[in-house]
């Protein structure tokens, strides 16, 4: 009998929860309080706009409609139309300008209002904002924050489900972070718009409306990893929306009495390899997550470091559990398209030599 | 002025001295320029003597080996001197890669200029130091990076102005007709200087657009102007309109500086593979550099003191550049890795420290080698 036989309804990949959660955000921050993913955003944003007068936002939707997610919400109208900028429907120029503003010494920050509408603004991301630092030699910096909502499981319409973070740790001369709970949510958005290098944001459109804790402290470093749930037979690195169907997967796991430990990467690039080592070490197993295809996914790239540095630590092959090789699947077949807490349980039996 | 900013349909020729030399009244362009003097146009055309000597001279070490690609600029001198000459310190230029007399004009050295060419960077000069950014290669992409300077500009309450310069080919691009429209949103302070050269390197000018460059503007909200690229005085005077406009709040302008890429578009290219036969004359008699000539010449400026020195300083500065081109350093191996982040990066960093170790070994190895038969 294995684990895959547990079978339960995965939390993470549940819609998005009733607005009656609350959404009061404190300005500015005062101590602890709750927050859901969405407005803790919203909390770093403000935060940094009123830190830094050259902070400015752009994007579609943004400003009167606070943006499709109300990430962006109340901010038109604390700070004006210069700082918060609804934007024509473009995306290479909402990026485009950003550079020029960038080059004027401004931060801006960039929505992108879904993951499938970056791909018009990619060439200025991988062609300009990644290399001006490196093409000037360092004479011009690119302090720019692109915002992007990721990740499927709400059911929506093609393009606004993708997981494109692989194309970006593959772009030099770019940070990329993806949080997976409020208060990362605002300590990063606030460090990566202090960060002098660009970076992308990605947040998980489907975790927006889950409340936490947040503290106005930002923590640690915005590329450090974090162990979520200590363990010690297999290492389950996770990222973004995955990480709540991670811990959920090693709760599931530790009836059976298998203790994992799940690490949210947070950063993508550079990953925080000292902790996934340190991790693996101790486990000698590991499986890796994302709902991006396998192939050239960042998965492939950590397997095969992690695989060259702790080689002899390795009790079996690490283990992938990932998106297929398929562009985005309609709604009504995505639940087979996402990991869910099922396949990283058949995921944790393989690495642990139970199934093949 | 304005009905030749309005938008009329087709755009209007604007020229102020003939190819033959000849300078013509235009009542909507003299006020622009009565300030600009015998001695200014002098030099206007000793920076386009010196430019096309540049030009000569890079192209010359492209042949000799010491440069891997150049783009000459060669016929387009008016468009870019006129054009750089009417801008302030504090206005800042968004080039494409062929904008070398206009780099000449806000100040780079001339071994800078060529120094992307020869390899050695990416890029050759600190924008800021110029008010001009450097080379861009994605075409057009330049457009939106000007008008996210020119909306910060307007942010700032400042009246500098962002003014781009792209070819006919970019015209076609998203990139550009982007920028056209957040620029016209927003009415940023910036001038889209098209330089129609009639080629984008081997399709013709009819392949990108059916009706005249300067035409598609007002589609956008955004007037243009139609110039003689090949007419130094007219460049000025038009994009002095358009600096104004930009500067009291009037929004983006575009020109269209209608003129002629008599080179290849690169030193790669062969432009006599496509080139119908006759153009190059044709435009020849149309020469920016000739035409300034036969104007000095007419109200006697044209002196053998001024044709010296012209002569001189155009010499002086190929010799610069040849001896900066020639004696430019090699950069250091570890430089490859420079610069991608401010701040430290883990994964790079390591491959740094790598490679460094890596390079360190063949050195080792090297000195090893020379004791043995020491």
């Amino acid at each position: 009998m294995t684990m895959t036989t547990i079978v339960r309804p995965s939390p993470s990949v549940a819609g998005p929860a009733p607005t009656s959660v609350p959404l009061a955000t404190p300005v500015p921050l005062t101590g602890t309080t709750t927050l859901t993913l969405a407005k803790a955003i919203n909390a770093g944003l403000r935060q940094a706009m009123l830190d830094d007068p050259k902070v400015v936002l752009l994007g579609e939707d943004i400003g009167t409609l606070g943006g499709v997610f109300r990430v962006t919400s109340d901010l038109l109208a604390e700070f004006g139309k210069r700082r918060v900028v609804d934007t024509p429907l473009a995306e290479s120029a909402i990026i485009g300008t950003a550079v020029g503003l960038a080059y004027r010494g401004y931060r801006p920050v960039c929505e992108i209002q879904f993951d499938g509408f970056i791909f018009p603004g990619f060439d200025q991301i991988v062609s300009q904002v990644a290399r001006i630092h490196y093409r000037t030699q360092g004479a011009v910096r690119m302090p720019i924050t692109i915002r992007v909502p990721f990740g499927g499981g709400i059911g929506a319409a093609e393009h606004h489900s993708e997981s494109p973070e692989a194309y970006f740790t593959h772009t030099s001369g770019l940070r990329v972070v993806a949080v997976s709970n409020p208060q990362d949510a605002y300590s990063l958005i606030r460090q990566a718009i202090a960060s002098d290098d660009p970076v992308l944001y990605f947040e998980p459109k489907r975790r927006y409306h889950v409340p936490g804790a947040v503290s106005p402290e930002l923590g640690a470093p915005m590329e450090s990893a974090r162990v979520v749930t200590p363990g010690t037979d297999v290492t389950l690195l996770a990222y973004g929306a995955l990480v709540a169907t991670a811990t959920d997967a090693a709760i599931a796991a530790s009836d059976e009495s298998v203790s994992i430990e799940v690490i949210d990467l947070r950063s993508l690039s550079p990953v925080d390899y000292a902790t996934v080592e340190a991790s693996v070490r101790k486990t000698g197993r590991l499986v890796v997550t994302h709902e991006a295809a396998r192939t050239g996914g960042l998965g492939g790239e950590i397997v095969a470091v992690v695989t060259e540095r702790c080689f002899e630590y390795l009790e079996a092959a690490p283990v992938r559990v990932t998106g297929f090789d398929i562009p985005y699947p309609p709604a009504k077949l995505e639940s087979h398209h996402l990991p869910d807490l099922d396949r990283m349980l058949d995921g944790v039996d393989r690495a642990l030599g139970r199934r093949r | 002025m304005l009905d030749i900013l309005a938008g009329d349909i087709p755009a209007t020729f604007l020229q102020l001295v003939t190819p033959d030399g000849v300078r013509q009244p235009d009542d909507r362009l003299d006020p622009w320029v009565e300030d600009v003097t015998g001695a200014h146009l002098v030099a206007l055309y000793q920076d386009m003597v010196v430019v096309r000597r540049i030009d000569a001279e890079a192209t010359a070490l492209q042949r000799q080996g010491e440069l891997g690609l150049w783009p000459p600029l060669l016929g387009q001198e008016a468009a870019q001197v006129g054009s750089a000459r009417a801008l302030r310190p504090d206005d800042f230029v968004f080039p494409s890669y062929r904008e070398n007399a206009v780099a000449y004009c806000r100040g780079v050295a001339p071994a800078d200029i060529v120094r992307v060419w020869r390899g050695n960077a990416q890029s050759g000069w600190d924008p800021y130091a110029f008010g001009m950014a450097t080379p861009n290669i994605i075409i057009g992409a330049q457009t939106l990076h000007a008008t996210g300077w020119a909306m910060g500009a307007l942010a700032d309450g400042v009246d500098s102005v962002a003014v781009t310069y792209f070819g006919d080919g970019a015209t076609s691009q998203g990139d550009v007709n982007e920028a056209l429209v957040f620029a016209a949103s927003f009415q940023a302070p910036v001038v889209f200087f098209c330089q129609n050269n009639q080629w984008a390197i081997s399709e013709p000018v009819g392949v990108q657009a059916r009706v005249s460059i300067a035409d598609r503007a007002p589609g956008f909200g955004i007037p243009s102007l139609r110039v003689d690229g090949n007419d130094v005085l007219a460049v000025m005077a038009a994009t002095r309109i358009a600096l104004d406009r930009a500067r009291t709040g009037g929004g983006p302008t575009f020109i269209e500086a209608v003129t002629y890429r008599m080179g290849p578009h690169t030193t790669a290219d062969d432009p006599t593979r496509y080139r119908p036969a006759g153009q190059l004359e044709e435009w020849a008699a149309k020469d920016p550099i000739l035409r300034l000539r036969l104007l000095l010449d007419g109200l006697g400026l044209l002196t053998p003191e001024v044709e010296e020195q012209t002569r001189a300083r155009a010499d002086a500065t190929a010799a610069v550049l040849r001896a900066g081109c020639i004696d430019m350093p090699d950069p250091e191996p570890l430089s490859v890795l420079a610069h991608v982040y401010t701040t430290p990066h883990a994964a790079l960093d390591g491959q740094r420290a790598n490679y460094a170790a890596y390079l360190a070994g063949f050195e080792q190895t090297s000195s090893d080698s020379t004791g043995g038969k020491a």
